[in-house]
């Protein structure tokens, strides 16, 4: 599903991904770990289409379409989702508009019609269930005034909005309460299907007791320096990075 | 990133003017340049008594006394108006009886401009008074109108008609001597619409005048007369589009409105005259004197704008609240973008006593424009217990753009309250990323912010001018992406 090939990526001169190679498969769950400013974010912003950035080599394909070619919003539309690390406010514009344009876009794109209103408020209704997202942050504007925690709520919303192929939570979990975690993060599951598949950009392996991975990667400098199963989560978690960057440093 | 900003912007904002096209209907004119036999002349063609006469001269011999004046925040190149032609009106002067009669040139234009008029008259029950340059072609629904006792015609006719309406109000709340457009206006005004609501009628239609310049080089002067006599009620709505024009063309109206007791006057526009091209060349210069008179105890009027249009906007529409307990009202959005400079705002010139103002300012400012608010709360020494709260807020599309606040406050009275906030804030673009990544694209993302931004106003005009209102700001931001 999606394919990165050598991928590097500057901003203002300052080369901050080094190479990544990384193959995701429908279904599969992919956990995205390391030190803080590893390039993390990065990555997710770059596959997203974040001009801010620019890629100055390699190669990544989505579902046998070049990615890099893509404007951000066909990279939507082509079923990429990024679940931002600091959610976007954006004063005057409702979540009810904001996603009914997006939903719209989408479908035009696939070449369906509208959505009608009442199928719109209904399919709302499904899925803030399944976030429990309360039904007042939906009448809000996007994101304003919206608590850390909501805010991460309210991607997670969209995301089951949109129902993406490849979501990239970008530390999803940060900000949340226990609660909330768990709430999210069953949200998430219920989401996956055989067809889908998951980025996951975490700090913590609480998030990944509820989302398993298959499997885990160490980003550290631009680069991803170790990948294993599940359990190498288990292992940062225990013993931090160090370890890693000295192999790495060697 | 910010130039990678910048260029996100200019391809949004760069759009050219949708509008642009000439109507090729004959005109006929009068010798360019103005003088005394100029004025006289406009007269006569116009066949106008004695007293309207007296009175373009008088105000002609007032204008002639005084210079043009210097602007704060506008840069205004020389306007020569003896290169003006002053009058303009359609070679063959037609009255119609049903819309078959009139020219399939002129319907035609109004489909250009996404205005059917027979929709119109049909679907949403606007009574149109369509102004072509400067004499009026086509007046509708005059007689449902009529039925009710209301008054709604050109100018010109009505001072043929109604020479004692005219005489008691035209000038009463814009006198000659208020300013030099105002004078000129008073002087060489073409034409325009004369409304009249007798007591206790509220009007059943929204009326509707849509105006547009057509004549190439004819300066436009227009003159619009309301008057709401006590307890009526009236929503009256402007709008206008300009065809693509490379010279400047001057356009100096003159709008007045007297409210009377308990009386309630709305009055709308949306104006999208030509703002110049990419480079700042052309475009209208918009120089308006627009007022009202709360003359009445319990008076209100309000007036909703949108201004998209013109390369020079200079245009405060004012509330003078003579009446105890009277209103004054005014909602404003108006959009520049490429070179345009816009200077508009309110006056609320409080003189009764309990009155209460409100201003709600939106700017939008895209590409190299400049958008100023200017606005005065005046309070005089009887108006006790005074309110007003003023709103200025300010969107800029890019960082070449200038957005500016001008509020002026004059209290004489200390029980007065007055209350001023004002915001600046820019599209940033990470608000727009999160939308692209959301699957819209960057022009449907301003669209939709600036739309939100502006929703308080646009709320505020009637149904179908609010749905044209809303593509007009689209279309005057949008670009050519992708
Ligand atoms: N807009 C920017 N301008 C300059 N440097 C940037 C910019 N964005 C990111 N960087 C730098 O790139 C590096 C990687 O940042 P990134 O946000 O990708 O890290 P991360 O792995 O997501 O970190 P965290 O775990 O703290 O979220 C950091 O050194 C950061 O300072
Ligand atoms: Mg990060």
């Amino acid at each position: 599903m999606l394919k990165i090939r050598n991928l590097h990526a500057k901003i203002d001169d300052k080369e901050i991904l080094r190479g990544i190679n990384l193959d995701i498969k429908p279904g599969e769950v992919h956990a995205i770990m390391g030190p803080n400013g590893s390039g993390k974010s990065t990555l997710s912003a770059v596959l997203a289409g974040n001009e801010a950035f620019e890629v100055t080599e390699g190669e990544v394909t989505f579902n046998g379409k070049n990615l890099l070619d893509m404007a951000p919003e066909d990279r939507s539309r082509e079923g990429l989702f990024l679940s931002f690390q600091y959610p976007v406010e954006i004063p005057g514009v409702s979540m009810v508009n904001f996603m009914r344009t997006a939903l719209n876009e989408h479908r035009k794109y696939r070449g369906e019609a509208p959505m009608s209103a009442s199928d719109f408020l209904k399919l709302m209704r499904d899925k803030k269930n399944l976030v429990e997202i309360d039904s007042n942050l939906t009448n809000r504007a996007v994101n304003e005034g919206f608590s850390g925690g909501e805010k991460k709520k309210n991607e997670i919303f969209q995301m089951a909005m949109l129902q993406p192929k490849l979501a990239i939570l970008d530390e999803t979990d940060s900000g949340l309460d226990i609660d909330a975690l768990r709430i999210v993060a069953n949200g998430v599951t219920k989401l996956k299907s055989p067809e889908n598949a998951t980025i996951v950009i975490t700090h913590y392996q609480r998030l990944l007791d509820y989302i398993v991975p298959d499997h885990v990667h160490v980003l550290y400098k631009g680069r991803i320096v170790k990948s294993a199963g599940k359990e190498l989560a288990l292992e940062l978690e225990e013993k931090g990075y160090d370890w890693i960057k000295k192999e790495f440093e060697d | 990133m910010a130039t990678d900003q910048n260029t996100i912007l200019d391809e949004v904002t760069g759009g050219e003017y949708k509008y642009g096209f000439v109507t090729d209907i004959e005109t006929e004119y009068i010798p360019k340049g103005l003088n005394e036999d100029v004025v006289r002349l406009i007269s006569q063609k116009k066949g106008e008594p004695d007293f309207m006469l007296e009175f373009r001269l008088e105000a002609f011999r007032h204008w002639q006394t005084l210079t043009l004046p210097e602007w704060a925040h506008l840069n205004i190149p020389n306007i020569d108006l003896q290169e003006i032609i002053f009058y303009a009106a359609p070679r063959t002067k037609p009255k119609y009886n049903s819309i078959d009669e009139v020219d399939p040139e002129l319907i035609d234009t109004f489909n250009k401009l996404g205005i059917p008029l027979n929709e119109q008259l049909a679907l949403a029950g606007v009574a149109v008074d369509a102004v072509m340059d400067s004499v009026s072609v086509k007046t509708t629904f005059k007689e449902t109108l009529a039925d009710k006792g209301i008054i709604f015609c050109s100018i010109s006719e009505a001072i043929r008609e109604y020479p004692d309406l005219i005489k008691k109000y035209l000038g009463s709340v814009v006198p000659y001597q208020d300013n030099y457009y105002a004078a000129l206006n008073s002087a060489v005004f073409s034409d325009g619409s004369f409304v009249y609501i007798p007591k206790g009628v509220r009007c059943p239609l929204e009326l509707s005048t849509y105006f547009r310049i057509n004549a190439s080089n004819t300066g436009q002067f227009e003159r619009t007369l309301i008057v709401a006599d006590d307890d009526s009620y009236v929503s009256y709505l402007e709008g206008c589009t300009a065809p693509m024009r490379d010279e400047n063309q001057l356009h100096a109206a003159v709008v007045e409105i007297m409210v009377m007791e308990r009386a309630e006057v709305k009055y709308s526009t949306v104006q999208n005259w030509y703002p110049g091209d990419k480079d700042g060349k052309g475009g209208i210069f918009n120089f308006v004197t627009k007022r009202a008179i709360c003359k009445g105890d319990y008076a209100k009027v309000s007036w909703t704008q949108v201004e998209t249009g013109s390369a020079i906007t200079w245009k405060y529409p004012s509330c003078v609240l003579m009446g105890n307990h009277s209103v004054g009202e005014f909602y404003s959005v108006a959009v520049t973008n490429n070179h345009q400079q816009a200077d508009t705002g309110s006056k609320m010139i409080h003189l009764g006593k309990n009155t209460r103002s409100l201003i709600v300012s939106k700017g939008v400012s895209a590409g190299k424009s400049n958008n100023s608010y200017r606005g005065l709360v005046k309070v005089s020494k009887k108006a006790d217990n005074a309110r007003n709260f003023s709103q200025c807020d300010s969107l800029l599309l890019g960082n070449q753009c200038g957005a500016h606040t001008f509020p002026y406050l004059e209290i004489n009275n200390s029980s007065a309250k007055v209350e001023h906030e004002a915001t600046t804030s820019k599209i940033g673009e990470d608000q727009i990323f999160y939308c692209n990544q959301r699957g819209l694209s960057t022009e449907d993302a301003v669209a939709l912010i600036v739309n939100g931004y502006v929703k308080e106003v646009i709320n505020q005009l009637p149904m179908e001018f609010a749905v044209e209102a809303q593509k007009l700001l689209q279309i005057s931001l949008e670009g050519s992406v992708g």
